[in-house]
C-alpha cells in the first residue's frame, strides 16, 4: 500500500494502522532527506499551502512550515489576529477566499474542537488538523509515537504514560489512540480534577499517583500544564501539583528502571518536569521535535498525492 | 499475452562480464570512480557490477551506493504513487566520476529524476549511465546510455521484465507482448 485511506488529516482516529505504519516508514525517508547536505526535495513543486493558525503556536507553526518548505511548496501564512476574523469574517468565508487564491491544501490550527472537521466537510481543500480545541493534535502523536518507536524499536507491547492535565489535553487524545492503534498500553496520570470523566472508557489506565505510574511504564509524556485554560481552579496551588505531579532527578533515579522522557512543548521548566530532567539523557525532547519535521513532511507528501 | 526470452541465464553473466570489462577499461583502479544503483531495481544490477568488478579486478573497496528518486519523479499525482526505498550513499561524490546504473532504460524520465536526486547529495566530475536493457526509440528525454547490456526495439505496449535471481529466483529478461 502507498497511499492513505483518508483524503485529510483530521484526527488520529480516522486513520488505520497501516496508514500511521505508512507515514512512519515515508518519515524515515525524509529524516534521511533532512540529514543531506540539500535538505529538500521537489515532490511538492506545483502545491500551494496554506497554513491558518487561529490560535497562537511556535513549534507546530515552525514545524508545519519549514516540512513545506524542504518539500518545496508554496506557502501563505495566516494568524487570526492580523486577519479579517476580527471583523467578523465566517470561518469558511475566510477560508474560501484563500481556496479561490488557488490553494491546495490547509493546515489549520483552531480554538474550538471540530474545526478542521467542520471545513473539511464544507470547503473543498485537502485539511491537516494541527490542533482543534481540545478535541485532537493528529501530527503531535505521530510525532511522539514515531519518536518512541525510534527510540524503543517498536510500539507493541510498550507502556506509556501520560501525566498531567489530561482535561484539556488534545494531545493526549490523540496519543491514545495512536498508541494503541500501534499496540502500545496507555495509562493515564493527573489529579481527578483535571481527568475527563469517561476516559477510562478508551481502554486506558488510570492512576493518580506519579510514582506508580512511572514504574509501570517504559515511557512518560509529560504534558505541560495549561495555564491559560484553567479558567476554574483544578488544583489549589501550582506549588501542590509540583510536589504531587512534577517529576525531579531524585524520583527519575529512584524508580525500577530507565524511563524515557518525552514532552510536547513548551516546557514549564520547574512545574511538570525540572531542567534537569528536561536535559537528561533519558530525555527525548528534542529528538521529538526533530522528528516532527519528518513527519509533517510524510503527511503532505501522502495527502498531496491525493490533490485532483 | 507473448513472452519472449530476451537474455538467458548462460548469457545473462556473459553480459555482465562484458559490462565489467567495459568499466574497467575507463576507470583503471576505480579510486576515483562510484557505483550508485537506482532503487528499486537498478540496486540488483549495481550490487551484481559491484561483485563482479571486485571478483575481476581484486579491488575491495570499490564504492557503491543506491539511490531512491521518488521525491525527484515527474508523475507525482499523476498516477498511484509508489513507496519510497531507501537511499544509501555513505561516502562523498563530489569531484568523482559517477557509474549510474539502472535495469531498463525506457522513456528517459527515470534517469533525469535519478540525476536531479543525486545533484542534490553532491557534485559529481563526471556521470556515466549504465544499464541492463536499451529501449530504442522510446525515450522522451535526450538521455542514452554509455554501457548497455542489451539494445531492444520495442512499441509502447510491449514490456521488458528483468528478473533476478534475489527476488525472482533466476536471472533472465523477458519480453512481453500484448
Amino acid at each position: 500500500m502507498s497511499s492513505l485511506s483518508t483524503k485529510h488529516l483530521l484526527g488520529i482516529k480516522d486513520l488505520s494502522a497501516e496508514d500511521i505504519q505508512l507515514i512512519f516508514s515515508t518519515a524515515d525517508n525524509f529524516k534521511e532527506v533532512l540529514n543531506r547536505q540539500i535538505k529538500k526535495v521537489p515532490s511538492l513543486r506545483d502545491i500551494t499551502i496554506a497554513n491558518l493558525f487561529f490560535e497562537n503556536s511556535t513549534r507546530t507553526r515552525l514545524s508545519f512550515e519549514l516540512a513545506e518548505k524542504r518539500l518545496s511548496a508554496d506557502i501563505v501564512n495566516f494568524s487570526a489576529s492580523s486577519s479579517s476574523v476580527s471583523k467578523g469574517e465566517t470561518l469558511i468565508d475566510t477560508v474560501n477566499n484563500i481556496l479561490a487564491m488557488k490553494v491546495d491544501i490547509v493546515v489549520m490550527r483552531h480554538p474550538h474542537a471540530g474545526a478542521a472537521n467542520f471545513l473539511a466537510r464544507h470547503v473543498n481543500a485537502r485539511i491537516v488538523n494541527a490542533g482543534d480545541g481540545a478535541h485532537e493534535h493528529p501530527t503531535q502523536a505521530l510525532l511522539d509515537a514515531y519518536s518512541i518507536r525510534e527510540k524503543e524499536g517498536s510500539l507493541k507491547g510498550k507502556k506509556v504514560v501520560i501525566v498531567g492535565d489530561i482535561l484539556h489535553s488534545r494531545v493526549a487524545l490523540s496519543n491514545i489512540f495512536c498508541l494503541q492503534k500501534m499496540g502500545a498500553e496507555v495509562m493515564v496520570c493527573g489529579p481527578t480534577t483535571l481527568m475527563p470523566k469517561y476516559i477510562s472508557s478508551l481502554g486506558v489506565k488510570v492512576s493518580h499517583n506519579l510514582r506508580e505510574a512511572l514504574n509501570w511504564c517504559d515511557v512518560a509524556n509529560m504534558l505541560r500544564i495549561q495555564m491559560e485554560r484553567q479558567d476554574i481552579r483544578y488544583f489549589p496551588s501550582l506549588r501542590e501539583y509540583i510536589q504531587l505531579f512534577g517529576l525531579n532527578m531524585d524520583m527519575l533515579n529512584s524508580l525500577k528502571k530507565p524511563v524515557t522522557i518525552m514532552h510536547p512543548g513548551p516546557i514549564n521548566r520547574g512545574v511538570e518536569i525540572t531542567s534537569e530532567v528536561a536535559d537528561s539523557v533519558q530525555s527525548i525532547i528534542l529528538n521529538q521535535v526533530e522528528n516532527g519535521v519528518a513527519i509533517r513532511m510524510a503527511v503532505l507528501y501522502l495527502l498531496a498525492s491525493r490533490v485532483d | 499475452m507473448q513472452k519472449r526470452l530476451l537474455l538467458d541465464l548462460t548469457h545473462f553473466e556473459i553480459t555482465i562480464k562484458r559490462l565489467c570489462c567495459q568499466l574497467i577499461e575507463n576507470h583503471d583502479d576505480f579510486s576515483n570512480s562510484v557505483i550508485i544503483g537506482l532503487q528499486p531495481r537498478g540496486v540488483f544490477l549495481a550490487h551484481r557490477i559491484h561483485k563482479n568488478l571486485q571478483e575481476l579486478t581484486g579491488i575491495k573497496n570499490i564504492a557503491l551506493g543506491e539511490l531512491d528518486v521518488t521525491f525527484y519523479r515527474d508523475d507525482f499525482r499523476r498516477r498511484e504513487i509508489n513507496a519510497p526505498s531507501e537511499t544509501r550513499i555513505d561516502f562523498s561524490i563530489a569531484d568523482k566520476k559517477v557509474i549510474l546504473i539502472d535495469d531498463v532504460l525506457f522513456t528517459g524520465r527515470t534517469i533525469r529524476s535519478g540525476m536531479d536526486a543525486m545533484l542534490d547529495i553532491g557534485r559529481p566530475a563526471k556521470v556515466e549511465l549504465m544499464v541492463l536493457v536499451n529501449r530504442r526509440y522510446s525515450r522522451h528525454l535526450p538521455i542514452e546510455p554509455d554501457y548497455v547490456g542489451i539494445q531492444v526495439d520495442t512499441i509502447r505496449s510491449e514490456k521488458v521484465i528483468v528478473e533476478w535471481k534475489e527476488t525472482d529466483g533466476k536471472d533472465a529478461v523477458w519480453l512481453l507482448t500484448e
